[in-house]
């Protein structure tokens, strides 16, 4: 649904050139979800635009929802959604009219667009809203109407730039069951930029890993996490010496540390290196307290690819305008 | 192309439609210039053709009031660019010529209702000339504003912020005016600004509207203006449109 290969955008400011994103190549097949996950500043939101027809590529090619993105923009617009991190509701306008207008652009008639737009606006809840400016909602009521505005046209491919950023909790789990449910019931391709790892893990089916401009891994949100540290496995134990030996000759345990209260080490998979663990111990005749399993974060992928935590604002490269 | 035009011109004269009384508010200018300013050239303008001074003053305030509206048009672009809904209706098929098309046509519709209240307002002071040449006066204006408002949204992409649009678009519009023989004929002056006054588009216009308000609808100075003024307004609208365009992949 979408290929891409070699995209790159310099930018150039008065005094110097900011090379914002340096050749990414990136796939995505029809349905799937992917997030690309980075700090600000690492070419996401970039790529998204030129993704979206918004921004010319200075180098490399595309291809979108089955069209050429330099050769036929305007058809990669019609079967497209975007919705961008600021939404794209006009300052005066309601709720309804929004979205007939939008639907109406995408060439819609007059009853088809009220038909859709009716539809939309009971999926997401906004039929008690219909004639509200947009401006007096609250930011998760706009979420959810910016959201039906890239929908109107029942695109093929949804672009969501940073689609919870500032929402409450409750709202950022609605944007996600709308998301998920989008995705589940209409087949719809979702391509979205986060820099939550949480939000990357609750969502996507892969996840690329983006930083200066370049993606430096891609996988699975659990493929990633495995790849990075496996999982460590803590037991408690009266005998940390013996469970630390049978531990250790878990196929791929290593770390293997002991405490007076027990035992610390890594696997690649905390899953299923405990159903072989657990009866070894019982058949060795040692006792143990508890077992905890902790699966690494997206954070720990994010430092383990940068060398660096994912909000450490002080690496920040300049955000391109 | 037309029916995009449509959609954006009504979705963007939306905001005016509720309150109409924008349109009062932002030619409270004009109108001071017109009641204030108006009355002083009574007695002093003797223009041959015209019965009074108000058939010489009121087409040049009506050129003044296409160029105030046009030129500020940019300034509603610049909440809706900080908003995102330039780019949102840029993510559609809709023509890029119509994004542009729509709302200059707002502004034109615009400028035909404040220049309305504008000539019954002059009429009540005493302004008398014939319909033909005020409603031909008027179509003119309103294209004229047009080819501004063009420039205007042109310039806002350019400068999508109020600090640094507001200073460009003063500097530019008032020059324009005073060298346009607005509000007294430029035929009035020396000879360096009148010379001056000849590169400026306005300045035709002006010449034009005056022509027309005096019922001498076979002048040149109508057949020259007419030209001028639909010459830049294609020139603005190309630009305009390439400038929207440019932005995109």
């Amino acid at each position: 649904m979408i290929h891409v290969r070699g995209l790159a955008r310099r930018f150039h400011t008065r005094r110097s050139t900011v090379d914002a994103v340096t050749g990414v190549d990136l796939d995505v097949a029809a349905g799937e979800v992917v997030g690309f996950l980075g700090p600000n500043g690492a070419g996401k939101t970039t790529t998204l635009r030129m993704l979206t027809t918004l921004l010319e590529p200075s180098a490399g090619s595309a291809e979108v929802a089955g069209h050429d993105l330099l050769r036929e923009p305007a058809l990669v617009r019609r079967r497209i959604g975007y919705v961008a991190q600021g939404g794209g509701c006009s300052p005066h306008g309601r709720v309804r009219e929004e979205l007939v207008l939008q639907a109406r652009l995408h060439r819609l008639d007059r009853d088809r667009a009220r038909r859709r737009v009716d539809e939309l606006m009971d999926r997401f809840a906004l039929t008690d809203l219909a004639d509200r400016p947009t401006a007096s909602l609250s930011g998760g009521q706009r979420r959810r109407v910016d959201l039906a505005v890239g929908l109107v046209h029942d695109p093929a491919v949804l672009f969501l730039d940073e689609p919870t950023v500032a929402l409450d909790p409750r709202s950022r789990a609605h944007v996600w069951d709308h998301v998920r449910s989008l995705n589940a019931e209409h087949g719809t391709t979702i391509f979205l930029t986060t820099h939550y790892l949480d939000e990357a893990d609750a969502l996507c089916d892969r996840v690329l890993v983006i930083d200066h401009g370049r993606i430096v891994a891609a996988g699975s949100p659990s493929e990633l996490k495995r790849q990075v540290s496996g999982d460590v496995v803590e037991v408690g134990s009266a005998r940390p010496s013996a469970v630390a030996e049978i531990a250790g000759r878990l196929p791929g345990a290593r770390d293997v540390t002991t405490t007076a209260t027990g035992v610390r080490f890594h696997v690649p998979r905390g899953d299923t290196a405990l159903p072989e663990l657990l009866p070894a111990l019982v058949l060795a005749g040692v006792s143990i307290t508890s077992v905890q399993v902790h699966r690494p974060t997206l954070d720990d992928v994010f430092l383990a690819m940068t060398g660096r935590p994912l909000h450490d604002d002080t690496q920040e490269a300049p955000v391109a305008a | 192309m037309p029916r995009d035009t449509l959609l954006v011109f009504r979705h963007t004269i939306g905001p005016v439609l509720r309150s109409p009384a924008t349109i009062l508010i932002s030619m409270v200018q004009t109108i001071l210039y017109l009641v204030l300013f108006g009355p002083l050239l009574e007695d002093l303008v003797r223009v041959p053709g015209a019965a009074n001074s108000w058939q010489v003053f009121a087409p040049g305030i009506l050129v003044q009031l296409a160029l105030f509206t046009g030129a500020f048009a940019g300034f509603a672009l610049l909440p809706d660019l900080r908003a995102g809904v330039v780019e949102r209706m840029r993510v559609t098929p809709v023509s890029r010529t119509a994004l542009l098309l729509g709302r200059v046509l707002r502004d034109v519709v615009v400028t035909m209702a404040q220049a309305v209240l504008l000539l019954l307002a002059a009429t009540a002071l005493g302004m008398r000339a014939p319909l033909v040449g005020v409603v031909l006066g008027l179509l003119l204006a309103a294209v004229l504003a047009g080819a501004l408002s063009a420039a205007s949204y042109t310039m806002a992409l350019a400068l999508p912020n109020e600090y640094q649009f507001a200073p460009v678009v003063q500097s530019v519009t008032l020059p324009l005016m005073l060298l346009s023989g607005v509000l007294l004929p430029i035929a009035f002056g020396p000879d360096w600004l009148r010379a001056v006054s000849k590169v400026n588009p306005l300045t035709y216009a002006v010449d034009a509207e005056r022509a027309l308000f005096v019922g001498d609808y076979g002048a040149t100075d109508v057949l020259t203006g007419v030209t001028v003024v639909l010459v830049v307004f294609g020139l603005t609208v190309l630009w305009g449109t390439r400038s929207y365009r440019r932005q995109n992949a």
